[in-house]
């Protein structure tokens, strides 16, 4: 498969088996700017896996890995600053605040900027995502829900080309999830691509959201085709 | 979105995000801080009864007595220094952080050894009396423990990082790290049985730094590796 410079993501045949079991062979597929790609299936078909080999989280795979057509392993450092990960555990540390999570994950993800503008930055994000008045809680005092916002909130630090997010509306309220789908399609407008596991049903226009089906090697050689007469259309 | 990609970033940067993180987390869980070094004082308080208040049988055994406590409140500790990070996802995001990793898991031992072993440093020269060191017997305990716990915590890191995958990690910790304490373990005791009977122990001190020079440049690699290979597996 040629690999496209202008793809952020590239996948190549990749192959992952778990405890003698295929979770999938043959793998391919890339994320171009400005597209959902949602990875379907029904549960233990390897999306998490799928996610983490994704990310670079896990080594335990075959094939290659492209970021915006260079071989993962030579780019890895850009590739970090340039994704954000957000899993089914997020991060966040119950005894901080919140301003005070977002200021270590900040920092952790290379952020650049003086006091002054994080802090307002922060106020701003929290402000987003409903947690005013809880700035200055310990997150333990939170309901699950509220700490999730706040690792989603650690998403939009500053623009990040590439999200992957795994199962990001867990424990989230329907506000909550309409709220969020509207980040995603921000997201893929502003030209951002998103790599996201869900069962929920998107609201979101066909042209930008791309299915990827895990499970039986049937649907997934059908995922296969679709996406290759997909990328033969554009 | 094309000129975020190259930015090059300063080193210090996670590093003393992190320290600082850690820092404030141990001391709002402050319970966890106390453990080792009550551990210590324990063990330490403990001898003169087991084998009796002789001044000069405690004496001969004082060295030994306070590095194998120290030696072993290390290895207590150590089990939570990833445990956390591993449980609630922070270590997936330190993995996934574009600052160095060997960079970020130094400032994670850093800020354990602070957290961990400062406080027993400082308690030495209190239970090296209660052994009857004296004058400046006291402060080779206190340097030699200066120089020598750091070179605990970065191998027992290792450990750590390797087991902290799995769900019991305690005594795997220790088979991998105890036999790597020895080294430590014979010049911190050495440098302190010199000074009691005045002789230069100068030399002792030297090895230790040394190990401490070997220990901090190599084993930060081994600790990212170990960490990378168990949020893997």
């Amino acid at each position: 498969m040629p690999v496209s410079p202008n793809s952020l993501l590239t996948a190549d045949s990749l192959f992952c088996e778990r405890d003698d079991r295929v979770l999938f062979s043959g793998l391919s597929f890339s994320v171009e700017p400005g597209q959902i790609l949602q990875i379907e299936g029904p549960n233990g078909s390897g999306k998490t896996t799928l996610i983490r080999i994704l990310c670079g989280l896990s080594q335990d795979f075959e094939g290659d890995l492209f970021w915006r057509g260079q071989p993962m392993s030579e780019v890895a450092s850009q590739f970090r600053q340039s994704c954000v990960y957000f899993g089914h555990n997020t991060g966040v540390k119950l005894a901080l605040t919140a301003e005070e999570n977002l200021h270590w994950m900040s920092q952790i993800k290379g952020i650049q900027a003086d006091k002054h503008s994080l802090n307002e930055n922060i106020q701003n994000l929290l402000d987003k995502v409903g947690l005013r008045g809880f700035e200055d809680v310990p997150l333990y005092t939170l309901s699950a829900g509220q700490k999730r916002r706040v690792a989603l909130a650690s998403l939009l630090l500053k623009p990040i080309p590439l999200w992957i997010l795994d199962e990001p509306f867990t424990a989230i309220d329907k506000k909550g999830v309409a709220e969020l789908e509207q980040l995603i399609i921000e997201q893929a407008n502003n030209g951002g691509s998103v790599v996201l596991t869900t069962h929920h049903e998107l609201a979101i226009s066909p042209e930008k959201l791309k299915t990827l089906t895990l499970g039986s090697q049937a649907t997934q050689s059908e995922a296969r085709m679709d996406l290759e007469q997909e990328a033969a259309d554009e | 979105m094309n000129d975020i990609d190259s930015e090059v970033l300063p080193l210090s940067q996670g590093f003393w995000a992190l320290l600082k993180r850690d820092l404030v987390l141990a001391f709002r869980q402050r319970g966890d801080m106390i453990n080792p070094l009550f551990f210590f004082v324990m063990v330490i308080s403990l001898f003169p009864l087991g084998v009796g208040p002789e001044a000069s049988q405690l004496q001969k055994m004082a060295p030994g007595i306070i590095w194998i406590a120290a030696l072993l409140s290390t290895l207590l500790a150590v089990d939570s220094l990833f445990r956390q990070d591993f449980d609630d996802g922070a270590l997936e995001l330190l993995l996934l952080s574009p600052h160095p990793l060997f960079v970020l898991v130094s400032a994670k031992v850093f800020a354990h050894w602070l957290v961990t072993s400062v406080p027993l440093i400082i308690a030495s020269p209190f239970l090296g009396v209660m052994l009857f060191l004296e004058g400046e017997v006291l402060g080779v305990v206190m340097l030699t423990l200066l120089i020598g716990t750091p070179i605990l915590s970065m191998i027992s890191a290792i450990g750590a990082a390797l087991t902290v995958g799995l769900r019991k990690g305690g005594v795997l910790i220790a088979i991998i790290a105890l036999p790597l304490y020895v080294p430590v373990l014979i010049f911190g005791t050495s440098a302190i049985q010199a000074a009691s009977i005045e002789l230069p122990y100068i030399g002792q001190l030297a090895y230790l730094a040394a190990l401490l020079a070997i220990a901090v440049t190599f084993a930060p690699f081994a600790i990212a590796a170990g960490l990378r290979v168990s949020v893997s597996g």
